[in-house]
C-alpha cells in the first residue's frame, strides 16, 4: 500500500528534476526520464490496485495521510490520498495512457529546442492529475485540478511564438477558471455546511445512508460542483476552449483530450454522486447539458477541415455522452465510456499526430488524401479508433455508448433520441474524416510544392510521407489493441462486467439507485443505435467517397461553429472591452482621481485667495480685529438679552 | 510571555536606524562611487537605451556599491539574522496569543507615553517579511544615482516599518507610521521616473491628509479612555484595549471611522486609491517593491491592530461598510486593471485587488478570514515584491514597459519568463503557491459569515487570471515584432540569487503554510474573542459547525417523485431540520 506514495512521488520527482536539470540533459534523455517516471507510477498503481483487489469489496478504502496542509480553527485540510475503486480506476488509465503518450512524445517532439520543457510539463501534468483523483478531500483535489489547468496552459501555449497558441492557452485557463469559480463556491458551501471538505466527512455518511441533505442545498452544491466540471470537461457553455487547445503539440491534445484533463469533470461528478443523489434538479441539469453538448459538438464536427479540430469537437461530444450517462443515474456507464474513450481517443489523436508528422505539420484534411498507402501502421490504427468512436460493433465505443443510451432511455425518451441522433452524426463525421485523410486522391503533393516554392523549410525531403519512428508506433499498437478488446472490461454478459462490480462499493444503492431495462428493450436500443451508426457511416461514404468539397454539406454556419465563438469574442472585444476601458480611463482616471485633484486644487485656490488678506498693512489688520470684535460683542449682547 | 536575554525588538528597530545614520555620515560621493557605472561592461547589445546602466554582471554587489552600500548590506543582513532568531525563538503554539518579548521603557511620562515594543503572531511574519524584502529591494535591482543617500533612506524606512509593526504604544506607532512617509517621499522624488516629483508630492500629501484622521482618532481615544484609567492619559496599547472596548457605542464608531479613513488611504482601499498608480509607476524598482510590499501593510496592520483590536464594537458596526468597500474594490480594481497598457501600472492596479482581499478577510470576523488576511499581507509582500523586481529588470533591459513595445521576450529570456510565470501564478492563486492559501482562507472565512460578499470576491479568481495572463502573453509570448526584443539579455545569476528567497517563500507558504498558520491563529482567535465580547450580535460564528440557513422556499424533502427511487425518503425531513438548524 505504501506504493501509493510512489504513484504521486515519481512524476513529481520527474517534474522537479526536469525543471532544474532539464537544460543539462541531452535531448532524448529528458524524454526517457519522464517516460520512466510515468511508467513507474503506472506500475505502482497496478501494485496498489492488486493489493486492493485482495481485500473484500467493503474494505477497499484506504486513507493515506501525508501532511496537514491548511489548519485554521475549525478548518482542517490535509494532503492525503484516498485509495478506493473509483480513484484507482482513474489512476490506472491516467498513468497507463499517460505513459504511452509520454513515450510517443519522445519521437514526436524530436528536434524541438524546448524538448525538456515539454517533458517537465508532461510529468507535472500527470502528477497533477494523479493528485486530482487520489486526493482524500475536495480541496487537495482542487490542488490537482488547478495544477492540471496550469500544465495545460503551459502545454497549449508551448509554441509561444505563435500568437494563436498564446491566445488559446490563455483562453483555456480563463475558461477553466470560470468553472473553478463554481468549484470554489462549492468548497465554501461544504465548509459552511459540513465544517470540512474531506470525503470521509462530506460524502461517506451520505453514501452510507446515515445522513441526508436538504434538497435546495444539495442542488446548489451539486450545481456549483458541476459548474467546475463543465469548465474542465468542456461542456456547454464553457466548451469553447477545447477546440482551440489544438494549438498545442499533438501529444498534448491526446493527453488533454483522452486520458486526463477533460475526464476530471466526469470524475468530479462521479465522486460527488452522494451529493447529487439528493438533487433531482441537478441530475436533470447534468443529463440535459450532457445531451445538448453531445449533439451541438457533433454538428460542428461535421464541418471542420482541421484533422485535430474534428477530433476535438468529437471529444466535446463524447464527454457529453459521459455526463448524459451520469446524469441519467448510471455512473458505471459514464465511467465505462470514459475509460473506453481514453483508449480510442488517445489512439485517434496519436494517429492523427503521426499523419501530421508524416506530412510535416500539415493539418488541413483537404490537403491530405490517399495516405493509407504510405502509413502502414498508422492507417489501421486510425481505422480501429474510428470504428470504436463511431460505435460500430464490436469495438469499444459500441458497448459503452450502448450502456449510456440504455440509461438515457430509462431517464427520458427525449434524451435518448438526442443520443441516437448524435450517434448518427458521429459515424458520419468520422467517415468523412477517414475518407478525406486516407482515401481518394493524394492532394498533399501539390501543396508541398507550393509551400516549398514559398520558401517554407518544411519541404518533404523524400517527396513521400513516411511512417513514424518506433517510439511513436509502439503506443499506437498498444492502444489499438486496447481499443479493440478494452470493452471486455465491462461487457454486459457472461459476468464480464468487471468495472461495474469493481465500482459497486463506490456507488451503493443509497447513492445510485439501480434500475434495470428489460432485456428485450436493451436489444432494441442496441439495434437502433447500430442502425443509426450504420446510416451515418453509409451517408458519410456516399457523400465523401469521391468528393473533397461539398459546399452544400458544409454550410458556413457549421464550419464557424454556429458563430457562438465569434459572437463571444465580438462581445468581449467590443462592448465589454469598451466598458472596461471606460472604467480605466474615464471613471478612474478622470472621475476618482479628478475628485482628488479637484480637492487639492480647491485647497490651493482658496489659499491663493486668502493670501490676499495678508497685506502686511497694520491698518488692514486693525480693521479686521475691530470688525470681528464688534460682531462678537453684538452676538454676546443678543444672547445676554434673551 | 516569552522574553530573551537580549533586547531583540529594540535591536530590530534601532539597528537599521544606526545603519542609516552611519551611511549618511560616510564621506560623500567623492570616493563613494555610485552604482551607475556608465556604460561599461558587456551588455549583450540590442536593447534600446532608455536609461539603462551598465551591468555588474556576475559580480557581487559589493564591487560597485561603495562603502555606504557595504555598510547597508551588512546592516540589512544582520537585521535579517536577528529576525530569523526571533522567528525561531517565537513560541509556536499554546499560550502564544499575547505579545511576546515586550520591552517597555518610560519615555514621556507626563502623557503616559512609553517606548513599548512587543510582537505577536500577527506582527511576527510582517516583521519577517520586512527583513527579507529590504535587502532584496536594496541590492537586487541595479541602482542609478547616489547610493549613499539611497541606502540611508532605505535603512531609515526599514527602521520605521519595523517600529510600526512592533510598537505597543499609540504614540510610537503614530510617529513611526508618519516617519515612513519621509524616506518614501525622497526615494520616489530622488530616484523615480519622469513624473517623479508629481507622484512623490501626491503620495505624501494624500497619505498625510489621511494621517490627520489617525491623529485625531488616537488623541480622542486617549482622552476618552483617561477617566477610566484613574484620570491618567495613557498611550499603552494593552492598557487602552482593556478600557476602550467598553467605551460608548457612538464613540467607538467615530473613532473607528477615523482609523478606517487614515488606513484606507494607506492601504489603499477604493475609492482612496488614486495616488497609488502614479506613485508606483514613477517610483524606482526598489521603492516600488517596498511601497507595495510593506507600506501597504502598515495600513492593513493598523486597521487590525488599532481598528479592530482597540475599538471592536466600532469595527463590528462598521464592518459591513468595509466589507462592501473591499468587495467593490475587488471588482472595480479588476476591471480597471484589465485594460492597462503599461506593465508596471498593471501590477500597481492589481495590488488594489490584492489588498481588498486583505480587508475582506479582516472584516469577515472569522478565524479563517482574518488569518487568511494576515497571510495575504505576507503573500502580497513576497509576490508583488518579486513582480516589481522582475518588472524592473525588464525596464533596465528595454527601457520601456508599454505592452505595445514588448512581446516575444520568452525567446531571448527563457529563465526570466519561467520565474515571471511562477510569480504570476502565485498572484493568480494557483494552489501550491502562497497566493491560493491566503485567497482560499479569506474567501472561505468570509463565506461563512457574509456569503454574498465572498461570492463577489470570488469573481477575482477569474479576473486575476485574465489580466495577469494577458499581461504575460503580451510581454513574453507571441512573435517578436519589435527588433529590440530579439536579443534581450536573460536574467543574470546575481539577479536570480536575489529573487530566490522570495520564490522560496512563495513555494513554502503554498505547500506547507502550517508553521505560519499555527503561530498566527492564536493571536487571531484572541482578537476575535474581543470582537465577540464587545459586539455579541456581530456576525461571528459561535459554533464551529453548521451555520447554513435554509432559504425561505426550501423544499426540505428530496421530492420522492422525481428523485430516482426516492430512497432519501421518510428520514429526510427530520434529519434535514436538525442538521440545518443553524444560528441564523
Amino acid at each position: 500500500m505504501n506504493a501509493a506514495y510512489l504513484i504521486v512521488a515519481l512524476p513529481l520527482a520527474g517534474a522537479i528534476l526536469l525543471l532544474f536539470g532539464g537544460r543539462r540533459l541531452v535531448e532524448p534523455l529528458s524524454g526517457w526520464l519522464a517516460t520512466i517516471m510515468a511508467i513507474g507510477s503506472f506500475v505502482c498503481t497496478v501494485i496498489v490496485w492488486a493489493s486492493l483487489l485482495g481485500k473484500s469489496a467493503d474494505h477497499r478504502l484506504v486513507d493515506k495521510h501525508i501532511f496537514t496542509w491548511i489548519p485554521v480553527g475549525s478548518l482542517h485540510v490535509s494532503a492525503g490520498l484516498q485509495l478506493d475503486p473509483l480513484s484507482l480506476l482513474w489512476c490506472l488509465f491516467v498513468t497507463g495512457v499517460g505513459s504511452l503518450i509520454t513515450l510517443y512524445s519522445i519521437g514526436y517532439m524530436h528536434g524541438d529546442p524546448s524538448f525538456s520543457r515539454f517533458f517537465f510539463l508532461l510529468n507535472a501534468f500527470v502528477f497533477s492529475m494523479i493528485v486530482l483523483v487520489l486526493a482524500d478531500n475536495f480541496l487537495f483535489s482542487f490542488f490537482g485540478w488547478e495544477g492540471v489547468g496550469f500544465c495545460s496552459y503551459g502545454l497549449i501555449g508551448f509554441w509561444f511564438e505563435r500568437d494563436t497558441a498564446a491566445v488559446a492557452a490563455k483562453k483555456a485557463f480563463v475558461t477553466n477558471r470560470v468553472g473553478d469559480f463554481g468549484f470554489m463556491i462549492a468548497l465554501f458551501l461544504m465548509f459552511q455546511h459540513f465544517g470540512s471538505v474531506n470525503y470521509s466527512v462530506v460524502l461517506a455518511p451520505l453514501a452510507r445512508g446515515t445522513a441526508t441533505l436538504p434538497g435546495a442545498f444539495a442542488t446548489g452544491l451539486a450545481l456549483m460542483l458541476f459548474l467546475g466540471a463543465v469548465g474542465k470537461s468542456a461542456q456547454i457553455p464553457l466548451y469553447m476552449w477545447l477546440p482551440d487547445a489544438m494549438e498545442g503539440p499533438t501529444p498534448v491534445s491526446a493527453l488533454i483530450h483522452a486520458a486526463t484533463m477533460v475526464t476530471a469533470g466526469v470524475y468530479l461528478v462521479a465522486r460527488a454522486a452522494p451529493i447529487i443523489h439528493f438533487s433531482s434538479a441537478a441530475q436533470w441539469t447534468i443529463a440535459i447539458i450532457g445531451a445538448a453538448t453531445a449533439l451541438l459538438a457533433a454538428t460542428i464536427a461535421c464541418n471542420q477541415n482541421d484533422i485535430k479540430r474534428v477530433l476535438a469537437y468529437s471529444t466535446v461530444s463524447q464527454l457529453g455522452y459521459m455526463f448524459l450517462g451520469e446524469g441519467s443515474g448510471d455512473y458505471g456507464a459514464g465511467i465505462f465510456h470514459t475509460v473506453m474513450h481514453a483508449f480510442f481517443k488517445a489512439l485517434l489523436f496519436l494517429s492523427a499526430g503521426a499523419v501530421i508528422h508524416a506530412l510535416h505539420d500539415e493539418q488541413d484534411m483537404k490537403r491530405m488524401g490517399n495516405l493509407r498507402r504510405y502509413l502502414p501502421i498508422t492507417f489501421p490504427a486510425f481505422m480501429i479508433g474510428y470504428w470504436a468512436l463511431a460505435a460500430l460493433p464490436p469495438f469499444d465505443g459500441f458497448w459503452s455508448k450502448d450502456a449510456i443510451l440504455a440509461a438515457a432511455y430509462h431517464k427520458n425518451i427525449g434524451l435518448w433520441i438526442v443520443g441516437v441522433l448524435t450517434a448518427f452524426l458521429t459515424a458520419y463525421y468520422m467517415t468523412r474524416q477517414v475518407a478525406l485523410v486516407f482515401f481518394g486522391q493524394s492532394r498533399w503533393f501539390d501543396h508541398a510544392k507550393e509551400r516549398g516554392a514559398a520558401g517554407d523549410h518544411h519541404v518533404y525531403e523524400s517527396g513521400v510521407p513516411h511512417e513514424a519512428p518506433a517510439t511513436m508506433t509502439v503506443p499506437l499498437i498498444i492502444l489499438s489493441v486496447a481499443s479493440m478488446i478494452g470493452w471486455l472490461l465491462d461487457a454486459p454478459f457472461g459476468g464480464l462486467n468487471f468495472i461495474d462490480k469493481w465500482l459497486a462499493p463506490v456507488f451503493p444503492q443509497a447513492v445510485a439507485v439501480p434500475f434495470s431495462v428489460h432485456t428485450g428493450t436493451k436489444w432494441l436500443i442496441g439495434l437502433i443505435a447500430v442502425a443509426f451508426a450504420l446510416a451515418g457511416f453509409l451517408s458519410g461514404v456516399a457523400a465523401w467517397r469521391r468528393a473533397v468539397d461539398r459546399p452544400r454539406l458544409e454550410p458556413a454556419v457549421l464550419a464557424r461553429a454556429w458563430y457562438i465563438d465569434d459572437g463571444v469574442s465580438a462581445a468581449v472585444s467590443g462592448p465589454l472591452a469598451r466598458m472596461a476601458n471606460a472604467f480605466s480611463f474615464v471613471i478612474d482616471a478622470r472621475l476618482v482621481d479628478g475628485l482628488v485633484r479637484g480637492l487639492s486644487g480647491a485647497v490651493a485656490a482658496s489659499g491663493r485667495q486668502l493670501r490676499r488678506a495678508q497685506t502686511g498693512y497694520v491698518r488692514n489688520y486693525a480693521l479686521g480685529i475691530g470688525v470681528g470684535a464688534a460682531i462678537i460683542l453684538f452676538y454676546v449682547s443678543l444672547r445676554a438679552g434673551s | 510571555m516569552k522574553t530573551t536575554g537580549i533586547p531583540i525588538l529594540n535591536i530590530i528597530v534601532f539597528l537599521p536606524l544606526a545603519g542609516a545614520i552611519l551611511c549618511m555620515l560616510l564621506p560623500s560621493a567623492s570616493w563613494s562611487p555610485t552604482v551607475h557605472t556608465s556604460s561599461r561592461g558587456s551588455t549583450g547589445g540590442g536593447w534600446s537605451g532608455g536609461g539603462s546602466s551598465g551591468s555588474t554582471s556576475g559580480l557581487g554587489p559589493s564591487s560597485a556599491l561603495g562603502p555606504a552600500g557595504l555598510v547597508a548590506l551588512v546592516v540589512a543582513l544582520a537585521e535579517l539574522g536577528f529576525v530569523v532568531f526571533l522567528l525561531i525563538d517565537f513560541p509556536s503554539s499554546g499560550h502564544a496569543a499575547g505579545f511576546q518579548f515586550v520591552s517597555k521603557h518610560s519615555w514621556i511620562g507626563a502623557f503616559g507615553i512609553d517606548w513599548n515594543l512587543g510582537v505577536d503572531g500577527i506582527s511576527l511574519f510582517l516583521v519577517a517579511m520586512t527583513a527579507l524584502l529590504f535587502p532584496v529591494a536594496m541590492f537586487g535591482p541595479t541602482l542609478r544615482g547616489n547610493s549613499r543617500a539611497f541606502m540611508g533612506w532605505m535603512l531609515l524606512l526599514e527602521a520605521a516599518c519595523m517600529g510600526t509593526f512592533l510598537s505597543l504604544d499609540l504614540f510610537v506607532f503614530f510617529v513611526m507610521f508618519e516617519i515612513t512617509l519621509v524616506p518614501g517621499y525622497f526615494l520616489v522624488a530622488g530616484w523615480g521616473g519622469a513624473r517623479r516629483n508629481y507622484a512623490a508630492m501626491k503620495f505624501f500629501i494624500y497619505t498625510f491628509a489621511g494621517s490627520a484622521f489617525l491623529f485625531v482618532a488616537i488623541i480622542a481615544l486617549v482622552f476618552l479612555a483617561a477617566p477610566k484609567n484613574g484620570g491618567h492619559e495613557t498611550f499603552d496599547l494593552i492598557t487602552l484595549a482593556r478600557i476602550t472596548s467598553s467605551l460608548p457605542h457612538a464613540d467607538q464608531v467615530l473613532i473607528f471611522c477615523g482609523f478606517a479613513i487614515a488606513f484606507a488611504v494607506k492601504i489603499p482601499l477604493v475609492p482612496f486609491h488614486s495616488w497609488l498608480p502614479d506613485t508606483y509607476t514613477e517610483a524606482p524598482t526598489a521603492a516600488s517593491m517596498i511601497l507595495a510590499g510593506i507600506l501597504f501593510k502598515l495600513g492593513a496592520y493598523g486597521l487590525l491592530r488599532l481598528g479592530i483590536y482597540l475599538v471592536p464594537r466600532g469595527a463590528a458596526d462598521m464592518g459591513p461598510v468595509l466589507l462592501t468597500l473591499a468587495a467593490v474594490g475587488i471588482v472595480y480594481g479588476s476591471l480597471i486593471t484589465i485594460m492597462q497598457r503599461d506593465l508596471k501600472r498593471l501590477v500597481a492596479y492589481a495590488s488594489i485587488v490584492d489588498v481588498a482581499f486583505i480587508v475582506l478577510g479582516f472584516f469577515a470576523f472569522s478565524a479563517q478570514g482574518v488569518t487568511g488576511g494576515v497571510l495575504e499581507m505576507v503573500n502580497h509582500g513576497l509576490t508583488t515584491g518579486a513582480i516589481f523586481f522582475l518588472v524592473g529588470i525588464i525596464w533596465e533591459r528595454r527601457g520601456t514597459l508599454r505592452f505595445a513595445d514588448l512581446g516575444g521576450l520568452q525567446k531571448s529570456m527563457p529563465i526570466m519568463a519561467a520565474i515571471f510565470l511562477a510569480v504570476v501564478m502565485s498572484a493568480v492563486g494557483l494552489p501550491g503557491l502562497n497566493g491560493f492559501v491566503g485567497e482560499f482562507l479569506v474567501l472561505a472565512g468570509t463565506f461563512v459569515t457574509h456569503r454574498w460578499w465572498a461570492v463577489v470576491g470570488t469573481v477575482a479568481v477569474i479576473t486575476a487570471a485574465i489580466y495577469l495572463l494577458w499581461a504575460y502573453q503580451r510581454v513574453f509570448q507571441g512573435p517578436v515584432t519589435n527588433p529590440a526584443n530579439e536579443t534581450v539579455r536573460d536574467i543574470t545569476w546575481r539577479e536570480i540569487g536575489w529573487v530566490t528567497p522570495l520564490l522560496l517563500g512563495i513555494v513554502f507558504l503554498g505547500v506547507y503554510p502550517r508553521p505560519f498558520l499555527d503561530r498566527v491563529t492564536p493571536s487571531v482567535t484572541y482578537l476575535l474573542d474581543r470582537v465577540e465580547q464587545a459586539a455579541p450580535n456581530a456576525d461571528v460564528p459561535k459554533t464551529k459547525t453548521v451555520t447554513y440557513s435554509l432559504p425561505a422556499n426550501q423544499d426540505v424533502r428530496g421530492r420522492p417523485g422525481s428523485a430516482p427511487g426516492g430512497s432519501g425518503g421518510s428520514g429526510t425531513t427530520s434529519a434535514a431540520a436538525t442538521g440545518t438548524g443553524g444560528s441564523k
